[in-house]
């Protein structure tokens, strides 16, 4: 009886031996070196996956951030400079510095200023909703209100403002990913500089309709009158297709061009109300008389 | 009577058909025409008339530009008003010509008596030379122009023609008016066509809810190689994949044309307009338009002009009911809402549909239950809950293999879903960006 069992335990333990041996030869032969530091470098970054650096996932990137010589076109928006040159840090490398970004929207097309003549009752996705008909509004341009910018944020930084039926950014919550901005069919969102105190001023428009057309479809419409850009001294804007816009990268903002837009098309946000009053006392009355 | 129909999935919706019976009503040109540059599948044409330009009827007024494309024609006689963008049933803006219509002087070219005219000697070249040149295209909705289904690829024969008298949409009557009233015609046409590709059979399917139209059209063809078929009430049966294997038992292959299987298909209103084209010199400037819907005091037949106003057709068919909620350009399972009634008719428009609030509403979306009811209504053999699912979460590259691009948009799945699932409205997001990765492949 005893003899059974230490014939088993031999043969088991034989059999075990050589697969061990066998085992360890096809370890060698079939070895996978990754650099230690790729693991490093993805400890250092955010781990949001969320694909905002152009790659599939955090890892994708560390690998590039590794092996690549140029970092030209490579940032990581969430964690932006801090991370950047933490990561510059471990691999002993210069980092490149980029200015903080935040997503916009560039509809103002709420019902009260475009007027809504057709309801929609079809699957709720913006995607659907471009592809089969121009909108509640009669704008074919405009924000379709149905949230797929909300769906695809991983960050809860954008949501839908029910009174306005337009997705509003929360700042301090954006990481610019830019999915937001990948997901909206009609390209309203736009990833713009960040500045002081989230203060920014943008063309909160982006038809491509001519003027007559583009008040009528909306009554905050850019008519494309070009008057903001032959104010701007800074050449931060451009008249393209019927529209102006700013670009965020010379704006310094003066809010000049505000003043100029008569169809209010230009958005000024998070700035301290105007401590001059009087000039604008002055118009009011001279309308009224 | 026999009950031929497809093999595989379909439903049978309410049948409908208000304006049956009813006369078609030529209705006399609007006062402005507005003529879209884009009527049939493919390349929008070159337009060749410039404001202020006088027209006439029946006058070129754009030009084929590419392969998939097709002529337009002025339907109205009258001075351009504007070459411009203008809204079309979705609401997107695209170019069209508006003309202000002045009198009605037709092109001297066309022969505009009612006179039939018979036999053809012309030869195959020129019966499809006279189908470009007069702008025809598929008038069943899916306006594939005419003229390149005529050409049949190299390495294959077209055996039949058949002929899709079918109407399987509720609510439209256009084609039965027309197997009617222009029977005669029809049949030229039809003989025009075999012509044409040089073939020695032809069928005309039409479904057992017309049988007027289907006695009408036996007695016709009587001693000639046309045939006439009766079929089984269903949807969608007017889709040429599953009429093709309806009536000839063949299977027309994935992602292939019925001329694979050496079958071309054409609607009962293509057939008609090739006559007029070939026989009368006449381009295709009008069409039967069913004007429905429960709530019209007169569900009718019209023929329009096209680029007449929708609205004026609601207009002359009793007025827009106080409780419409939905008017729907074509049959209630294929057609789409228009945005707004100020859109004109095109060589598509098969119907306009006025519906009110409860046929109208889209019941609240559930949960899928996996009751598998739509894959067995899916004449194509799809899995219409998988691709939605897919679509719903962009798997888009999961869809291609689940051959998504043989959907034919029929709805079927959608209207027999118990959870009132938007199951096409995914389906068709999905094709369109799976057709977007296979032409960026294509491209590499």
């Amino acid at each position: 009886m005893s003899q059974i069992i230490i014939y088993t335990i031999i043969t088991l333990v034989a059999i075990g031996a050589a697969a061990a041996i066998i085992l360890y030869f096809v370890a060698q032969k079939f070895k996978v070196y990754e650099d230690p530091r790729i693991d490093e470098v993805e400890e250092a970054l955010p781990a949001a996956n969320c694909g905002g650096c152009g790659f599939p996932g955090c890892h994708n990137f560390a690998e590039t951030l590794v092996k690549t010589e140029s970092w030209d076109d490579l940032f990581c928006p969430v964690g932006g400079n801090d991370t950047m040159s933490k990561v510059a840090g471990i691999l002993g490398r210069e980092a490149i510095e980029q200015a903080p970004k935040v997503a916009v929207v560039r509809c103002n097309g709420t019902p009260e200023f475009r007027p809504r003549v057709t309801t929609y009752d079809g699957a709720p996705t913006c995607a659907i909703a471009h592809s089969l008909y121009a909108g509640e509004g009669i704008c074919p341009h405009g924000c379709l209100g149905l949230g797929d910018c909300v769906v695809v944020c991983n960050f809860d930084a954008i949501h839908m403002d029910p009174d306005t039926d337009l997705p509003v950014v929360i700042d301090d919550k954006c990481t610019a990913c830019g999915a937001c901005v990948e997901a909206c069919p009609r390209d309203i969102i736009e990833l713009r500089k960040k500045n002081k105190k989230d203060r920014k001023i943008f063309v909160s428009c982006i038809n491509e309709e001519k003027g007559a057309v583009a008040k009528k479809n909306c009554s905050v419409a850019c008519i494309g009158c070009a008057k903001c850009f032959k104010v701007c001294k800074y050449d931060a804007i451009t008249m393209e297709n019927n529209k102006a816009f700013i670009d965020s990268e010379k704006c310094v903002l003066c809010r000049k061009c505000v003043l100029e837009c008569p169809t209010s098309a230009i958005l000024e946000l998070n700035f301290p109300p105007p401590r001059k009053k009087e000039p604008v006392v002055e118009a009011s009355e001279t309308e009224i008389k | 009577m026999s009950i031929k129909t497809f093999s595989r999935g379909g439903v049978h919706p309410p049948d409908n058909k208000l304006s049956a019976g009813n006369k078609i009503v030529e209705l006399p040109p609007p006062e402005l025409a507005t003529i879209p540059l884009s009527q049939h599948l493919g390349a929008p044409a070159k337009v060749l008339v410039n404001r202020g330009d006088q027209v006439k009827v029946g006058q070129l007024i754009a030009q084929s530009e590419g392969f998939v494309s097709t002529n337009i024609h002025s339907s109205v006689s009258g001075k351009v008003l504007k070459v411009d963008q203008f809204m079309d049933s979705s609401g997107y803006r695209r170019m069209a010509v508006q003309i202000q219509v002045e009198g009605d002087q037709w092109m001297e070219t066309i022969d505009r008596s009612d006179d039939l005219v018979r036999n053809s000697v012309l030869p195959a070249e020129d019966i499809r030379k006279k189908i470009l040149e007069a702008g025809i295209v598929g008038l069943g909705g899916a306006t594939f122009p005419s003229h390149i289904k005529l050409m049949v690829p190299q390495g294959k024969t077209a055996e039949y023609v058949i002929i899709n008298g079918v109407e399987c949409e509720p609510y439209l009557t256009a084609d039965h008016a027309l197997m009617m009233e222009r029977s005669e015609e029809l049949l030229s046409g039809i003989q025009l066509l075999m012509i044409g590709l040089g073939v020695e059979k032809a069928i005309i399917g039409i479904e057992n809810n017309k049988p007027d139209a289907i006695e009408k059209m036996k007695e016709i063809t009587r001693g000639s190689s046309v045939s006439v078929q009766g079929m089984k009430v269903m949807y969608p049966q007017g889709g040429e994949k599953q009429l093709v294997q309806a009536l000839l038992k063949r299977e027309v292959p994935s992602g292939g044309l019925p001329i694979d299987v050496g079958v071309v298909v054409f609607n009962v209103g293509t057939a008609h307009a090739v006559y007029e084209a070939v026989m009368k010199n006449r381009p295709l400037i009008n069409r039967i338009v069913t004007v429905t819907g429960k709530g019209l005091d007169k569900p009718s037949n019209f023929m329009v002009r096209i680029g007449t106003p929708v609205s004026s057709l609601i207009e002359k068919a009793g007025g827009l009911p106080e409780a419409t909620a939905k008017v729907i350009n074509g049959g209630p399972m294929m057609g789409k809402a228009l945005s707004t009634i100020d859109v004109p008719v095109v060589k598509g428009s098969s119907g306009i549909l006025l519906m009110d609030e409860s046929e109208a509403r889209r019941k609240d979306v559930k949960p899928c239950i996996r009751c598998t009811k739509c894959v067995s209504v899916c004449p194509m053999g799809l899995e219409p809950y998988l691709l939605m699912t897919l679509s719903e979460k962009s798997f888009f590259e999961r869809m291609e293999p689940e051959k998504v691009m043989d959907c034919i948009e029929c709805g079927s799945c959608s209207y027999t879903c118990p959870s009132s699932r938007p199951l096409l409205d995914y389906i068709r997001l999905g094709k369109a960006e799976v057709g977007k990765i296979m032409r960026a492949r294509k491209a590499v």
